[in-house]
């Protein structure tokens, strides 16, 4: 049986005034699969991302997602109650700033049993016992789970919105530099993580990174971006290996081995 | 033994005629008539109308009587007046460019067609207490004042500006009724019509503090004094069995047009934006502050950053009504106490379990102990 | 600057429980959209009262639109006809309305209350209006009104689940006393203004017509008769109601909420009826003070 993709998208553009933040990116994403999208700052990346995640509107093309029935659905057009039920059910986004993704005010618990609340559980110990499952699953101590966020470091406020998401179960995951802002050795134990639950839960994922070095260890498939457009696409270690385009052999270049 | 206490009804009619004696307070001093606050506390009277919504002198002073002066409660009473009133119909809008003017000012240029008429006005006296006040019947000089000239001859600074395309034209009348801030209860987002109604009405005090914060930085607009006009407008109404408009009676206004930072998109080339303000009465404080708070609520609409309370729509015209803010603030002097009870009644019973867990740590900590 | 003369004042005198006729109906319109959708908040143009706005406007306002010339109002404030607040919205109602007002809640038709339900349960000839300053349930989790919106349109109710999970948590019971949200029809989360939670199950399938008036926020709503209504909790924390340990002093009632009186500078108490009309007919009528006029 041949895979169908699980979100298709087609002649995506979007503009800002006279700025053409990134236009004309075709690509399509099957279950399982973790795609990353790379270049420098300024290169219509994170804008690219939004509009993927039903964050931004795009001026033109679309996004579409197939749904557990098995039908395409575009993102942007779909009502807002379908909309708001998809980002906290089926997907997820994980943002630069933990701070974006996180209630800071509420426990770690009540983080994580959100998105079960809201999908109507109503049984506070077994909400408490995902959170704890979940909590553990991304490597916190579960004896924090009454904290609140703000207490918590970067790289733990980082996994907790993790583990905020995955508790539903989504079939699909955004991130935008999740590993911006943190540690040396503390991105290198995030990714660590990030690369098992991948793994495990049979994620697809769509990375947004300006670090080469996280693409390689995460992503299956590359996408390099300069300006607002898509310069090169493949396989990523044939992407990083043998890069084809000028500008993607001088990102290659340019990262200190 | 305890007895239920009654009497209340009681309490409350010796409490209002409390209420008259203290206003009259000493008898042997002359009682204030309404004549007097409305010619030699004006202002005030001003005030009463702009934020009681209701035009009509000698109500307002009526009210500031009967609120012995408090502002808010005054206009309290002349807002509840007005809801017994019955609405015929809606006047034209009102054409300040044929106001009569008593007072004209423009800080954006030094001089212009019309010239600057300081009018009665506060801004270039000394504040020295004059304690030639504190005696009546002290005769003054009468002022000398220039022929008023006609409004023809008088044009606006937003008309100046706008002859050469600086500034961005005056929304143009929408099709259809106007929206009535008194009709249905307002939502978010707001029309500009809505907003400005709003914060016609709204408290002087809260609009001001508003104002100054945009001048400090908390989404400066760049405002400058483009015209202020104080003076005189007529009312018209054009009943449908006559089909033309007729005058049906004349007002004060005070006008603030407020000239503030530049715009420009891939559109429309780089212009002066508005802030509007228009009052009752000789009120510049407050015509200047609804300004800039205006300019300051269009902030989304221009495409600027609205991060400032000035600029937070919700923030501005949920709490801009002195009525409400009043009532609901003062509403904490009335009985609470069931809720309280039940509030008691939680914190005892936690502190019971505070305790009873305290204590069971304390036995486990000593059964350790025995233990060892 | 107006041409000096002598004030002129129109005379007035009032329409039938003060509002015009336009006014109530314009509220009536607002209260039958309110019963078509249980627990639903409906936008409505409220008037300027001779009360202030937080003072129970909203309550009167309805009142004043349903209000008849042969009903029969009570009016209590937490739970007694002989508060001020109470006193002072039956005179105006008695200025202006001239209906036959009393302190029984059996003879009543219109009851209109502030932050208590009577003891006695009503009947399906009768019609409890409540007073209610805050209308938004969740206004403490999401302060904007455009956002709240949203969240009742597509029974986003999460955050409200988090809130009680997070008391739990931190204090190992939900730790709402009064103003205790509740599911109407199985669709809308209400505030059932701030009754103390003791009375929040008086709601659930009550015969009586329940209206709820905001008149500074500008909102109605409603629970028609017989109507299910269900206080938030979890299947392991279950809504329950405050209990005391001792009945009234004054009647002895067990099952009425108690309100606690300080009777000397010794810090001794005593609990009597927080229902003043409850209290004295369990004690056969007449309680023994100096009537009031």
């Amino acid at each position: 049986m041949i895979e169908l993709p699980l979100l298709r998208v087609t002649g995506l553009a979007k503009t800002f005034g006279r700025l053409r933040a990134c236009h004309g990116v075709n690509f399509e994403l099957f279950p399982g699969e973790v795609l990353g999208i790379v270049g420098e700052s300024g290169s219509g990346k994170t804008t690219l991302l939004r509009c993927l995640a039903a964050e931004l509107e795009p001026d033109e093309g679309s996004v579409e997602f197939r749904n557990v029935e098995g039908e395409l659905e575009d993102v942007h057009r779909m009502s807002e109650a379908r909309r708001r039920f998809l980002q906290r059910t089926q997907w997820g986004i994980v943002h630069q700033n933990p701070r974006d993704g996180l209630r800071m005010r509420v426990s770690a618990g009540g983080n994580v049993g959100e998105r079960l609340m809201a999908a109507g559980e109503r049984h506070y110990g077994r909400i408490r016992a995902e959170a704890v499952a979940w909590l553990d699953c991304v490597e916190l101590d579960p004896v924090r789970i009454d904290d609140l966020p703000l207490l918590f470091s970067g790289g733990m406020q980082q996994r907790l919105q993790i583990a905020r998401i995955l508790v539903s179960r989504p079939r699909l995951v955004f991130l935008d530099e999740p590993t911006g802002g943190l540690d040396v050795s503390v991105q290198a134990r995030l990714l660590d993580m990030l690369r098992r639950l991948a793994r495990d839960l049979d994620l697809a994922a769509v990375i947004v990174t300006h670090d080469l070095g996280v693409a390689r260890l995460l992503t299956d498939r590359l996408m390099v971006m300069r300006r607002g457009e898509v310069v090169e696409e493949g396989l990523t270690d044939q992407v990083l290996d043998d890069p084809h385009d000028a500008y993607t052999q001088l990102l290659v270049a340019s990262v200190i081995a | 033994m305890y007895v239920a206490v009654k009497g209340g009804e009681r309490a409350i009619a010796n409490a209002e005629r409390l209420v008259a004696e203290t206003r009259r307070g000493d008898p042997a001093v002359p009682e204030l008539s309404l004549a007097q606050i409305e010619e030699q506390l004006s202002l005030a009277v001003d005030r009463v109308m702009t934020e009681g919504a209701l035009y009509d002198r000698a109500l307002a002073a009526l009210a500031i009587k009967q609120a012995r002066g408090d502002m808010i409660e005054a206009i309290f009473l002349l807002r509840a007046y007005r809801t017994t009133l019955p609405r015929f119909g809606e006047a034209l809008p009102v054409d300040t460019a044929k106001m009569l003017l008593m007072r004209r000012i423009s800080a954006a240029f030094k001089d212009l067609p019309g010239g600057q008429v300081l009018g009665p006005t506060f801004d270039y006296t000394h504040r020295l207490l004059d304690f030639d006040l504190a005696e009546e019947g002290m005769l003054r000089a009468t002022a000398e004042t220039a022929p008023i000239s006609p409004a023809s001859s008088v044009p606006r600074v937003a008309d100046l500006l706008g002859r050469e395309g600086l500034i961005e034209p005056a929304p143009a009348a929408g099709e259809g009724p106007v929206p009535d801030l008194t009709q249905a209860p307002l939502a978010f987002p707001a029309p500009r019509e809505l907003r400005l109604q709003n914060l016609a009405r709204g408290d002087e005090g809260f609009l001001l503090a508003l104002g100054y914060s945009t001048q400090r930085g908390w989404g400066s607009t760049h405002p400058f004094a483009g015209e202020i006009r104080m003076g005189i407008v007529a009312v018209e109404y054009e009943p449908p069995e006559l089909g033309f408009p007729i005058e049906i009676a004349e007002i004060a206004v005070t006008e603030a047009d407020l000239v503030n930072q530049f715009k420009g998109s891939a559109e429309s080339p780089p212009q002066f934006t508005r802030g509007y303000g228009l009052v009752f009465g000789h009120a510049e404080r407050k015509a200047m502050s609804m300004a800039l708070v205006d300019r300051a609520l269009r902030a989304r609409e221009l495409g600027e950053a609205a991060g400032s309370p000035a600029q937070d729509e919700e923030f501005v015209l949920s709490h801009s009504d002195s009525l409400e803010s009043s009532g609901f603030v003062q509403h904490l002097k009335l009985p609470h106490y069931v809720d309280f009870q039940a509030e008691l009644h939680m914190v005892r019973e936690m502190r019971a379990d505070w305790e009873r867990t305290r204590d069971q740590i304390a036995e486990r900590t000593l059964a350790t102990k025995a233990a060892e | 600057m107006s041409p000096a003369r002598t004030p002129r004042l129109p005379g007035r005198s009032y329409n039938f429980a003060y509002l015009d006729e336009q006014t109530k109906k314009m509220i009536r319109r607002a209260i039958l959209k309110a019963v078509a959708v249980p627990g639903h908040q409906v936008p409505f143009a409220s008037r300027e009262m001779p009360l202030p706005y937080g003072w129970g406007t909203g309550g009167i306002q309805v009142t004043a639109a349903i209000l008849g010339r042969s009903d029969v109002l009570k009016v209590i404030d937490q739970g007694a006809d002989d508060t001020t607040n109470a006193v002072n919205i039956r005179r105006l109602f008695a200025k202006t309305a001239g209906v036959k007002t009393t302190t029984h809640t059996a003879e009543a038709t219109v009851i209109q209350t502030r932050h208590r339900i009577p003891e006695r349960p009503l009947t399906e000839n009768q019609i409890l209006v409540f007073q209610v300053p805050i209308p938004e349930p969740l206004r403490w989790l999401e302060p904007r009104e455009s956002e709240t919106l949203k969240l009742h349109a597509l029974a986003d109710y999460g955050l409200m689940h988090v809130h009680l999970y997070e008391d739990i948590a931190t204090h190992g019971r939900i730790a709402r006393s009064y103003d205790y949200p509740a599911l109407v029809h199985d669709r809308y989360v209400s505030s059932p203004s701030p009754i103390p939670k003791f009375d929040n199950p008086k709601l659930d399938r009550s015969p009586a017509l329940l209206l709820f008036g905001a008149g500074r926020e500008k909102r109605i709503y409603a629970i028609p008769p017989h109507t299910r209504v269900k206080s938030l909790d979890f299947e392991d924390h279950p809504f329950s109601v405050q209990r005391w340990d001792r009945a009234c002093e004054l009647c002895g009632a067990r099952d009425s909420f108690l309100d606690e009186v300080v009777t000397d500078d010794q810090g001794n108490r005593m609990f009597v009826c927080s229902d003043s009309d409850y209290c004295e007919t369990r004690r056969g009528g007449k309680t023994p003070e100096a009537a009031d006029d």
